[in-house]
């Protein structure tokens, strides 16, 4: 009896090494990107933010993001709106956290005022644009559970199920390219009702430091309401050494002022 | 206006140029620099007009106005060393209300954990929205707004110490006092006696160049920002009283003010309370604001967003508030579209508890194109009790606002 329960434990085993469920290898993936973009400390890129409607009608938007890592919760991140010039020194900074929601504060330029805000807005939309808060916040492991879906040459597709349930999304199928350092081509929105949502292509890649991915340019693409957004990346800075004190209130008022 | 300006001109000038002489000495230190400069104009009209008779002789029913906002930033040492400018001048048909300020001139160093203001500038304290108790930095500029978030510029030496796990430390040096200028003639929202703000004088020997000193320490913790504020100096509001034959005295108290504000934030729930206790010889007393604000965001899937806000308000100077709020509830909603336009509405009301007086307000706001930006604004005064001896006079200022700015 004693043997027949070792030997089946060990083919539970194998069979664990050899073929891996869809669950374990989605998240292996997902730990893979992760580890390939770590060690990147701190970056600035300036964004601009163009809105198209329906119609074809555009408006701009110009900010600035600041970008600080951190391994052992998530990043710190503190962006500063340029233009519309009515919101213009408008800007947010934002703590992600592994676990738990988000520490956010927003500083209003025209009474100097510093407000902590709710993060519980996920699926809400960013300054009237297709990304959803959840779709630009810093990409956390934990923040998903994962499925491997297929593998197609270089590319591999996983679909990440969010973890919170105020996300706007069932799921997201997401494309990696494990020959560049499994950064993201593509990412399908899936809604609360399944049927899909948005589509998000990551195009004019660049590599910094030789080792880390940054797109030049993210289409959003809003099938419900055939509404764009596209934004393009300039400027990327990762030789700017920013510490955690460019990343506090006193440091919001400053970007903002 | 001119003498006031003057004076105004004169104090920033003297704080500024202190800075600027250091800035020179640091350039030559370390030579090159690289200088970024920017400079941004808000042209602003305005029409407002209040619909109920005046119930002052002399005072007016609508107000056409222009106000320019002028803004220069120039930045050098990678932003860490920055002077910045922001002037403001309205013209109106009330003389009080046509009025120049320089809202800010000031020079910044930051590094490491420390920054250093030098010059006239403006600082926010507070977590509530109906009342700001214990905002007391800059004086208020009372022809300006209604509800006291326009402020004047206040000469100020600030050094900021902050740490990341004890929070940080702001020390304020404030050598000279602004005087509140109170609405003239010819203009709505003022007493029956047209308050010459000349005339009100100082407790202090040293009247507005007496040196104040203020110091806050704010901090987070997890769900929780709290900060703890004491201020020592010239009262930034008059104390004001008349005699049986309705004359005015009023001057400018020496004050101790400690002051407390705290929010917790917990999912769509802001939970905010704000108190302060203020002392001087003739007047000691507390004043409390507390509420609730709560979000329902993206309703529609559209991305509208609707608060709602609660707040409770308490000063136990009872008719002498200046603010004419001793026990009332303010509750309001926050509407935001989150569409290209920002289009946004705010709606509130303030309930006395005790009496029959009530303000209500209402404010949509939207931009057009690029850099246009338009405001609605209504305020009104509704069965203003006959006790409450500041905002009876108000009794018939309620009004319509209509706002555009354009922006350069």
């Amino acid at each position: 009896m004693k043997k027949i329960v070792l030997s089946f434990m060990a083919i539970m085993t194998l069979g664990f090494i050899v073929a891996q469920t869809p669950e374990e290898k989605g998240l292996e993936i997902a730990k893979a990107a992760e580890k390939a973009d770590t060690g990147f400390k701190s970056s600035t890129v300036n964004i601009k933010m163009t809105l198209k409607n329906k119609n074809g009608q555009t408006s701009e938007r110009l900010l600035t993001t600041k970008t600080f890592e951190l391994t052992a919760d998530g990043d710190k991140s503190l962006i500063v709106f340029n233009s519309p010039r009515d919101v213009k020194g408008t800007a947010t900074l934002t703590f992600t956290h592994k676990k738990g929601s988000d520490d956010q504060w927003l500083f209003l330029p025209s009474i100097k005022r510093v407000k902590r805000i709710s993060s519980n807005n996920k699926s809400g939309p960013f300054v009237g644009s297709e990304f959803a808060y959840e779709d630009l916040s810093s990409q956390e492991v934990e923040k998903y559970a994962y499925k491997f879906v297929a593998e197609k040459g270089n590319l591999l597709l996983v679909e990440q199920d969010p973890v919170d349930p105020k996300s706007g999304y069932t799921r997201r199928l997401v494309t990696y390219n494990k020959d560049k350092g499994y950064r993201i081509e593509k990412v399908e929105f899936y809604d609360r009702k399944n049927s899909l949502l948005k589509t998000l292509i990551y195009s004019d890649y660049n590599v910094y430091k030789g080792k880390f991915w940054r797109a030049g340019t993210f289409n959003m693409v809003n099938h419900q309401t055939n509404k764009e957004t596209k934004l393009e990346f300039n400027d990327y800075n990762f030789e700017i050494n920013l510490t955690e004190e460019d990343f506090s209130q006193v440091a919001l008022k400053r970007a903002g002022k | 206006m001119r003498m006031k300006f003057k004076k105004i001109v004169l104090v920033s000038f003297l704080t500024v140029y202190g800075a600027v002489f250091f800035v020179d000495a640091q350039s030559k230190e370390t030579g090159k620099e690289k200088f970024t400069q920017e400079f941004e104009l808000e042209i602003n009209g305005e029409y407002r007009y209040f619909y109920d008779t005046a119930q002052f002789e002399g005072q007016a029913s609508q107000f056409p106005a222009i106000a320019l906002t002028p803004k220069y930033t120039i930045e050098w040492n990678k932003g860490r060393e920055s002077i910045n400018f922001t002037g403001f001048i309205r013209f109106d048909r009330d003389k009080n209300r046509t009025h120049a300020d320089v809202r800010e001139l000031y020079y910044q160093r930051a590094k490491n954990n420390w920054e250093l203001n030098i010059g006239l500038k403006k600082v926010y304290w507070g977590v509530t929205e109906s009342n700001h108790l214990v905002d007391i930095i800059n004086q208020t500029d009372v022809t300006e707004s209604f509800d006291g978030e326009e402020k004047l510029g206040q000469p100020m030496v600030q050094f900021t110490w902050s740490t990341t796990n004890y929070g940080s430390l702001d020390f304020f040096y404030l050598p000279y006092h602004r005087k509140r200028t109170f609405n003239g003639e010819k203009a709505r929202l003022r007493f029956s006696t047209v308050i010459d703000k000349d005339a009100i004088t100082y407790e202090s020997a040293a009247k507005e160049w007496r040196q104040d000193l203020a110091v806050r320490w704010s901090h987070y913790i997890g769900a929780f920002d709290i900060g703890v504020s004491h201020f020592y100096g010239n009262g930034r509001e008059p104390l004001i009283s008349f005699d049986q034959l309705g004359n005015m005295n009023a001057f400018y108290p020496v004050i101790n003010q400690t002051g407390v504000d705290l929010q917790a934030t917990h999912n769509a729930f802001l939970w905010k309370l704000e108190a302060m206790y203020r002392s001087s010889k003739l007047q000691d007393f507390t004043a409390v604001v507390a509420g609730v604000e709560y979000t329902f965001s993206n309703i529609d899937g559209n991305g509208l967003d609707i608060g709602v806000l609660g707040e409770y308000l308490f000063d136990d100077r009872d008719e002498l508030a200046l603010s004419g709020l001793q026990s009332d509830v303010f509750f309001g909603s926050r509407i935001a579209f989150n569409d290209v336009n920002d289009t946004a509405i705010l709606i509130g009301g303030i309930v006395d508890l005790e009496k029959s007086s009530r303000i209500f307000s209402v404010e949509a706001s939207r931009r057009i194109g690029d850099s246009w930006k338009a405001v609605i604004e209504g305020r009104i005064f509704n069965g203003i009790n006959s006790q409450d001896v500041f905002l009876i006079n108000f009794r018939e200022d309620s009004f319509l606002k209509f706002s555009i700015s354009k922006f350069f």
